[in-house]
């Protein structure tokens, strides 16, 4: 028997990830600061660690419901309406998962096959796009462009829908641009989506940090309502990275089938995590203010340090990534981050890692200590007048 | 423009340059301002954090509660002016509960501090009673953890 052969075709054309061999390269170099990391580099809140250590000194270590406890769901329900008037039933409309990315699998699992189409606007977190491909369904992708800001158009949308559309991914704040979409410009796209059958998941992970106005839920227009999945979770509103808990809000229907998944793929999620969580929607307020306060003062140095770099770079509004575009250098992206990683021992990521469109540009990610930003840009400079 | 004060509280050794560009004002503006929290005594200076056990030097730190009898008027303000005056005097705090003042005191040897507070503290006429306090080891001084050396522990991973 030859084990590939075994192996089903749409798991197999999924490519891995584009970026290995950087990560590669870095672990033989010394003194590399990466601003490639999509992660918080603050540790979890204290009161919030103290409430997992606390949870297991009381013995907590059984399976939680298969949703997840419900006074977190309540908690999560609380929350939810508090900070985006959104209206969820902890009973029988939120789904506790192992992370935002569970919560995207399970809803795209439930909701496309073979012959669906799903669309991504990109670029975007890769995630859509595989997880896309493991159903079968075939990812329609929509090329943002940075003169909108990279957000995603009503045309740009309405051209993309066909017969078999059946779920629009809406990544916002955005996984690598940095883009928001207001609420008048989420507006636009639900005078296209509300009357068509068509599912929106909308990953609203970054949720907590937007650096100009409060983000926004498409779920929060009444007409959308019924027909959209939220994904959030703790990863990085509160640098909740690897205990691993997200969640998934949506029509009672769906959520029970989306439970299903969970309930025969993964059971319930970490119950330490869960308790843990409960402590931060209650008591991290504060924490989380502090943090988005911190990121929104090192995006603006990253952003200078590109743009006095050389590099135009449109201001982005959310999330903790710069986008900037490096054609000026006439370098293609990834030639761009391998050259800057080996002279200047600087990683970024290069845009197509995140979707073809992606070309000409590169993402750095400004979750890093201020010292580790300020001498990265500073040999981004000698990079950029060294080309 | 407070949350300059809170940049330089964290890190004095932050420009104004720098200051202006984390938060979007004209660096003028970051320059004035700081030089008015300068002026009105609102920044009363830039500071080191030092962990000095890790050096050679020989170091003390002692805090001694302190009792004393107010002065009629004056209340408790000239007798800590007597006291924090001294150089050995790092700090120096009117409380409340079962004594009056904290006085934090910093000396090379143990013999030298409590020399002071034998010959220079107690004599004072204000003061009633003193009671003095050795510091064995600073695990944190201004919310920052000496022991602990900040590590990025991220591994490579591609979100």
């Amino acid at each position: 028997m030859i084990m590939k052969d075994m192996i089903l075709d749409k798991i197999k054309n999924v490519p891995p990830s584009g970026i290995r061999k950087y990560f590669d390269l870095i672990n033989e170099m010394k003194d590399v600061i990466s601003l490639g990391i999509g992660e918080p580099d603050f540790v979890t809140p204290w009161n919030v660690r103290e409430a997992g250590i606390y949870s297991l000194e009381k013995g907590h270590t059984c399976y939680s419901s298969n949703a997840g406890f419900i006074e977190l769901r309540e908690e999560i329900s609380n929350y939810l309406y508090r900070k985006f008037s959104l209206d969820y039933s902890p009973v029988d409309e939120i789904l506790v998962t192992v992370g935002g990315s569970e919560g995207i699998d399970a809803a795209l699992r439930a909701l496309v096959g073979p012959g669906d189409e799903v669309i991504i606007p990109e670029p975007s977190f890769v995630a859509y796009q595989g997880c896309t491909g493991f159903t079968g369904a075939t990812p329609v992708s929509i090329a943002l462009k940075q003169e909108n800001d990279f957000k995603l158009t009503a045309e740009e949308l309405e051209a993309a829908i066909t017969d078999k559309t059946k779920v629009v991914i809406i990544p916002f704040p955005n996984n690598p641009t940095g883009a928001i979409m207001t609420k008048e410009e989420l507006y636009e796209l639900v005078k296209v989506l509300k009357d068509k059958n068509i599912v929106v998941i909308s990953d609203e992970i970054y949720c907590e940090l937007t650096y100009e106005g409060q983000h926004t839920s498409i779920a929060s227009f009444p007409e959308m309502k019924e027909k959209t999945v939220v994904i959030n979770g703790f990863s990085k509103s509160y640098a909740m990275t690897g205990w691993r808990l997200g969640y998934a809000c949506g029509h009672k229907d769906l959520i029970n089938e989306m439970k299903k998944i969970h309930q025969y793929a993964i059971m319930c999620a970490p119950t330490i995590a869960q308790d843990a969580a409960l402590e931060a929607l209650r008591n991290s307020d504060e924490d989380v203010k502090m943090m988005a306060m911190e990121y929104n003062r090192r995006r603006r140095v990253t952003l200078d340090g590109f743009r006095k770099a050389g590099f135009s770079c449109f201001e982005p509004k959310g999330a903790f990534y710069v986008f900037p575009s490096i054609k000026k250098s006439g370098l293609s992206s990834d030639e761009f981050c391998e050259r800057l990683l080996i002279e200047q021992k600087v990683l970024v990521v290069p845009g197509t890692a995140f979707g073809e469109c992606g070309e000409g540009y590169v993402r750095a990610c400004y979750a890093s200590s201020m010292e580790k930003i300020n001498e990265a840009m500073r040999r981004i400079k000698i990079f950029s007048d060294s080309l | 423009m407070e949350e300059i004060l809170g940049i330089l509280e964290k890190n004095s050794k932050a420009t104004a340059e720098q200051i202006a560009i984390m938060i979007a004002k004209p660096i003028e503006e970051v320059e004035a301002a700081i030089k008015k929290y300068e002026e009105d005594n609102v920044i009363v200076g830039y500071n080191t954090l030092i962990n000095w056990d890790k050096t050679e030097k020989e170091k003390v730190t002692a805090l001694i509660e302190v009792k004393v009898t107010p002065q009629r008027g004056l209340g408790f303000d000239k007798i800590a002016d007597r006291i924090y005056r001294y150089p050995e005097v790092t700090a120096c705090y009117l409380m409340s509960g079962g004594f009056d003042l904290t006085v934090i005191i910093e000396g090379k040897t143990m013999k030298e501090v409590a020399l002071f507070v034998s010959d220079k503290l107690a004599p004072l006429e204000s003061v009633q009673s003193t009671s003095t306090h050795f510091v064995l080891k600073k695990y944190k001084d201004k919310g920052t953890i000496f022991e602990e050396k900040q590590v990025d522990r991220r591994e490579q991973i591609f979100i």
